[in-house]
């Protein structure tokens, strides 16, 4: 370790400093410097899906369309919000940009197997991405993300072509991460780093590459068939053509409920990595968590016809993908129980990261349980299509993925940046995201349950007081995503300059310099442990003597 | 049960059961989420650092623990999906003398017809007690019938008949909701339902003009469409009579299929040979059944064609 070496000098030969000109991160094959240009466009995203979703939330605060001037409009403004949130911020979210910039890293490697193809899936997200926001200005698309037919292919009078062409091509890119990431698990890894070595963050990209590389296609080809019907009239899934609008429903489940789980898989990993560490103690249950990780990857592609319990399909099927749906529990409930028996005699620091950590778990908990009332077919019934269903996906994706994105930013921005964020926002922010998300969700429960139905832009008066909560709590949500924004920025150029382990955390990152030099490591890393060899007891002896040596000191003035 | 605030009320006999099934979905969670909740506190408190607490020897793996939390949730996962499946298939088995109500939904509004030929739109009446199976289509795209008070939802499909049912219990006005999002004004394709007194709904039957019974009705559209010339006495085409087909086994042979299947000539089989004509063909016939389609007959008139056919297979059978 560099310990010799000050942080200016160490700033100096990073890969942040290998080149400043444009060409220099617009060519760059660097798996960092790709992560970054991940991370500024995805933000991007965010903020367009989050404005979107504002000014959703401002509209339902009265029974009336009001705010926003037709029903047409509020319909452009859901499915934007749906399409950019799924495609353009969660999907490419933790494994586009801290996978990106952390899997070769962990694994001892000096890059991803294939750098030139890991650009290329930036630049052809990008190309996606430009395809949709043109639609969007053009005019947006009203069928929601699902984008069911008939209406879509038959019906909608909107730009459904071009948005389907940009979340066709967008795949792509994540067909190409999720390559790279598996090859690079397989082929990259560093002497001593076995597969029973590989921190669970690296286990959990893996887990979601696979459903990435093997889900994906079927999206391609279903908007692809979409696009034949509307284009040229095939006949697919049009009654009228002879077609049969409940095969598109399983085409496009069988990719979206898996890629469910490309939304919440590597949130697991990113919490799986600051548990042990401000728990100071090895995560529990090591193998039982990254068996969990590929068993929910692979239940994953045979529950779609979950979504579909009122749609027509067989009852018969209704029951066999209910009972896989129960099954989910199974592996979930080890991953929550096993991050909390990793607290158990640990010696616990309450970082930000921790904060959002913590915060994951209870979120999640809720979503993941919610998920089992869903999956039980008379209760679905009654609840599919309403605000129960909005709330429970958003507990999974908001509260779990983006807490998790959110944590992971603020574990690793040492790492990405070289420099510390202000604690003491940090902190404040985590506690504002987690009440705001609350407030906002917590009450389209009631509403669904209720009877309230999604998608709609007006709705009967009853309905009104839980919306205002669900307002208010959106507006506080915001202010916490604008937060983190802000002093993450300024950090850049005000905060305090990391050392290469800020948290005196294991893991192969941190045993490089902050932020790394352009290949990584100054010489190849050998791994002569399990990985998450912390020890309470040590950590608590380190604090108490850390403690003596603060008293021993004469001291000017302590506040 | 009383009316609790924050929780929908409860018409229909099926209500109760799925609320039951949703209570204890509720309580589940409640209870691992305090479990987690708990547990996560106490931890937090007690292991925060700098406590006197002790650390040694803290377990990182336990075969025994992780089956405990194996165990118990596949337990309980396996009986709330046997319960829920319960309650689901009660729901999609609607008894045989349940009443019959014909919705047709388009682009944006609910049309139902009563087999007495009362019509309505966006609103549907009921009378209390009595079990009622909805026969459902659309017109154009995916929408979705829904009654929260009910707890009862089906899509409703363009080209294929669904079907709900539900015994309300509750005289009152209950909401009617599209639940699939189907176009523009999606957020208003809504209505009520209203549960009447049997005396009452008899009394609403009867009231304002109607063309006689949708067989009736049927009848007449069998007329205009010249259904007869060729099914009727006068062949001018060599058709199969209709009496007694419906609810029969029909031969038919299939495109590119040589072989002869028997079907049951139901809802479906029976709709699909007016709109498409080509896919069933009945055997020893010639494919020479025109396709009708919404342009000519609408979903609705359809239904009252089934109807009739329906009612001279019942005069058939009785004779
Ligand atoms: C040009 C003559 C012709 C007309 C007009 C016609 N059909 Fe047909 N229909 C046929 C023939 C021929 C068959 C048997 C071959 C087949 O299955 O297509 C048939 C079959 C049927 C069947 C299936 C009968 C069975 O025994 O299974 C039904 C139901 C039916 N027609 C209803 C109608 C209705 C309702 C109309 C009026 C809207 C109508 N048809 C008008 C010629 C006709
Ligand atoms: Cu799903
Ligand atoms: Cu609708």
């Amino acid at each position: 370790m560099s310990v010799a070496i000050a942080p200016e000098e160490r700033m100096a030969r990073s890969y942040l400093t290998d080149g400043y000109n444009l060409k220099s991160w617009l060519l760059t094959t660097d798996h960092k410097r790709i992560g970054l240009l991940y991370m500024v466009s995805i933000t991007l995203f965010f903020f367009v899906g989050g404005a979107a979703a504002t000014i959703l939330r401002l509209e339902l605060m009265t029974p009336k369309g009001d705010l926003i001037e037709t029903a047409d409009a509020y319909n452009r403004m859901f499915t934007l919000h749906g399409v950019v949130m799924v495609w353009f911020f969660l999907i490419p979210s933790i494994p586009a940009v801290l996978g990106n910039f952390l899997v070769p890293v962990m694994i001892g490697a000096r890059d991803m197997a294939f750098p030139k193809l890991n650009l290329l899936s930036w630049y052809i997200f990008m190309a996606g991405g430009i395809i949709v926001l043109a639609t969007l200005i053009a005019g947006g698309v009203d069928t929601g993300w699902t984008f069911y037919v008939p209406f879509s292919s038959m019906f909608s009078n909107t730009f459904v072509v071009p948005a389907a062409a940009g979340v066709f091509i967008v795949g792509f890119s994540s067909i190409l991460t999720g390559l790279n990431i598996i090859v690079t698990t397989h082929t990259m890894r560093c002497p001593g780093m076995t597969w029973d070595r590989l921190p669970l963050f690296v286990w959990a990209q893996y887990a979601t590459s696979l459903i990435m590389v093997l889900a994906t296609p079927v999206l391609a080809i279903t908007v692809a068939l979409l696009a034949a019907e509307r284009i040229w009239g095939v006949g697919i899934f049009d009654p009228r053509l002879g077609g049969d609008p409940i095969l598109f429903q399983h085409l496009f489940w069988f990719y979206s409920h898996p890629a469910v789980y490309i939304m919440i898989l590597p949130g697991f990993g990113v919490v799986s990595e600051i548990i042990p560490c401000f728990a100071r103690r090895p995560i529990f249950g090591y193998k039982f968590m990254a068996g969990a990780l590929l068993a929910i990857a692979f239940l994953g592609f045979i529950v779609w016809g979950h979504h579909m319990f009122v749609s027509g399909q067989s009852m018969y099927a209704g029951f066999v993908f209910s009972i896989i749906s129960f099954l989910v529990a199974i592996p979930s409930g080890i991953k929550v129980f096993n991050w909390t028996a990793t607290l158990y005699k640990g010696s616990i620091r309450f970082d930000t990261p921790m904060l959002y950590a913590l915060g994951f778990i209870g979120l999640f908990t809720i979503g993941g349980l919610t998920g089992l009332i869903l999956a039980s077919l008379a209760v679905d019934v009654h609840v599919h299509d309403t605000y129960f269903v909005v709330a429970h996906f958003h507990y999974i994706m908001v509260g779990g993925m983006v807490m998790a994105y959110l944590g992971g930013i603020h574990f690793w921005w040492p790492k990405l940046t070289g420099r510390m964020y202000s604690e003491w926002w940090g902190k404040l922010s985590a506690l504002i995201v987690f009440f705001g998300f609350n407030l906002t969700f917590f009450p389209q429960f009631v509403l669904g349950y209720l009877g309230m139905p999604r998608r709609v832009y007006e709705y009967t008066e009853d309905y009104q007081i839980l919306h205002i909560m669900s307002t208010l709590g959106a507006s506080i949500l915001a202010v916490g995503y604008l937060l983190p924004l802000s002093y993450l920025i300024l950090s850049l150029w005000f905060g305090k300059h990391a050392t290469g382990n800020p948290w005196s955390a294991t893991g192969l990152e941190w045993q490089t310099t902050s932020p790394p030099p352009t290949h990584n490591f100054e010489e190849t890393p050998v791994v002569t442990e399990a990985p998450y060899a912390y020890d309470p007891v040590v950590a608590e002896a380190e604090y108490r003597a850390s403690l003596a040596e603060i008293e021993e000191r004469p001291r000017v003035n302590h506040t | 049960m009383a009316h609790l605030p924050f929780f929908p009320e409860q018409a229909s006999s099926h209500a109760k059961d799925v609320d039951a099934v949703f209570l204890a979905g509720m309580g589940i969670l409640a209870f691992f989420t305090a479990l987690i909740l708990i547990l996560i506190v106490t931890f937090l408190v007690r292991y925060r650092r700098g406590t006197t607490a002790e650390r040694d020897n803290a377990p990182n793996t336990s075969l025994r623990i992780e089956l405990l939390w194996i165990g118990i949730p596949l337990i309980i996962s396996i009986g709330m999906f046997a319960w829920s499946a319960v309650v689901y298939y009660r729901l999609y088995s609607p008894p045989a003398d349940a009443y019959l109500v014909d919705v047709v939904a388009k682009q944006w509004m609910f049309y139902l017809q009563h087999p007495e030929g009362k019509r309505e739109i966006n609103e549907l009446h009921v009378p209390l007690g009595r079990p009622l199976r909805l026969r459902m289509i659309s017109q154009d795209v995916i929408h979705s019938f829904y009654v929260p008070a009910f707890r009862a939802k089906q899509d409703v499909l363009p080209g294929r008949y669904t079907s709900l049912w539900f015994q309300p219990t509750r005289v009152g006005q209950y909401h009617l909701f599209c639940a699939e999002y189907c176009g523009t004004n999606h957020a208003v394709m809504r209505g009520t339902v209203e549960v009447m007194e049997p005396a009452d709904y008899e009394r609403w039957l009867g009231s304002g003009s109607s063309e006689g019974s949708l067989a009736r009705q049927g009848e007449q559209l069998f007329q205009k469409h010249h259904c007869g010339g060729c099914h009727g006495p006068s062949q001018n085409v060599p058709a199969p009579p209709l009496q007694g087909v419906y609810g029969g086994r029909v031969p038919v042979t299939r495109e590119g299929d040589p072989s002869t299947n028997f079907i049951t000539a139901d809802d479906r089989y029976i709709h699909d040979s007016v709109r498409l004509p080509k896919k069933e063909i009945v055997a020893g016939f010639e494919p020479m059944m025109p396709t009708y389609d919404q342009t000519e007959l609408s979903e609705a008139d359809l239904l009252k064609l089934i109807a009739y056919i329906k009612s001279i297979g019942a005069e058939e059978t009785s004779k």
